[in-house]
């Protein structure tokens, strides 16, 4: 409800392609500040429905109920080219989350895992989820004002990551920064691809 | 005007004479499409873009006020998300609306990566290249 208008909000007529990117981290790590760095729209919010069986939590004499939790999500929107657009969703990325991950994921050119270092134990299990599901992804490290500073073996190692997960320093309020953790990611999914599939494209 | 606070009342507060006797009562999600929740078709996903259909072919008297909402929203290009967020109606809600209405001929849509297909390293380098523009 910007003033801009509505004129804004829509897509050249000349966009063929959506692709998109989730945009995975726990509470609070900056992913709404990276899509909202590199969007061009104001990001937007939408909410999704999840019902959910509240198994553990406050479970009230053996009574087992369903809860139903409205999960916000930001997203942005960047026209790459005249025939392509880029979508980025900040998710999040706790366990009770992962069945909205679900649509997500499918069709995704990849994920970009933002951390903070100061919480590293925040990110293990979506790491770890990524890494069962086969799904390709970037880390990138959010560098708040008053993390201590790590190297990025030190980081690999302290993740566990794979070998050629990629790691990228960044910061989630400079854009060139966050385009930067992106086109890492992209160019990781460019070099799987391509080994996959040699010279198919040809 | 019609009732007090619904979803999406602001973007979808047409003229309701054809609404089905819903006096303005709040209609829940899965009032609206009429007990599914699920698409028709599992190729809509969020960032499916949408565009009205041209010429326009009217909607049934039946539709919904989320239908009529969702097909003038889409009068330009715009993604099924984006679309959603606008309108303040759930994500998943819309998913079912947009695929009755591709279904029906009142929405085009352009779909995203189709599913279980990887993209291809042509696609990629597209990404790739429009992302280092923005450098």
């Amino acid at each position: 409800m910007v003033s801009a208008g509505f004129a804004d909000r829509y897509l050249p007529d000349t966009v063929q392609q959506a692709v998109k990117i989730p945009v995975v981290g726990a509470f609070g790590v900056g992913k709404t500040t990276l899509v909202g760095s590199v969007s061009e729209i104001e990001p937007l919010r939408t909410e999704e429905v999840m019902t959910q069986a509240s198994v553990g939590v406050d479970d009230l004499a053996g009574s087992s109920r369903k809860t139903t939790t409205t999960v916000a999500m930001d997203f942005g929107r960047i026209t790459l080219s005249p025939r392509i657009v880029l979508y980025l969703f900040g998710t999040p990325g706790q366990r009770r989350f992962w069945d909205l991950w679900e649509g997500l994921l499918e069709g995704a050119l990849g994920v970009l895992v933002v951390i903070d270092t100061r919480r590293l134990e925040d990110s293990f299990d979506v790491l770890e989820q990524l890494e069962l599901r086969g799904v390709p992804f970037a880390v990138a490290v959010n560098q708040f004002p008053d993390s201590e500073f790590y190297g990025t073996t030190e980081l690999r190692e302290a993740l566990d990551l794979l070998e050629d997960t990629p790691i990228v320093m960044c910061d989630a309020r400079d854009r060139g920064s966050s385009a930067d953790a992106l086109i890492t990611l992209v160019e990781h999914v460019l070099a799987r691809e391509v080994v996959r599939t040699p010279e198919a494209a040809s | 005007m019609s009732g007090p606070e619904r979803p999406g009342g602001e973007a979808g507060e047409a003229h309701s004479g054809t609404d089905p006797e819903s006096g303005g009562a709040p209609l829940r999600p899965y009032v609206i499409t009429r007990g599914r929740s699920r698409p028709s078709r599992n190729t809509v996903g969020v960032e499916t873009l949408l565009v009205a259909t041209t010429p326009a072919t009217p909607l049934p008297l039946s539709a919904v006020r989320e239908e009529r909402a969702l097909v003038r929203m889409c009068e330009r290009l715009l993604s099924l998300v984006e679309a959603a967020a606008h309108l303040e109606l759930p994500v998943s809600l819309v998913k079912v609306l947009a695929s009755d209405l591709v279904d029906s001929g009142h929405l085009t849509a352009r779909s995203g990566v189709p599913q279980a297909v990887l993209p291809d390293p042509q696609l990629l380098q597209e990404v790739l290249d429009g992302l280092r523009r923005l450098r």
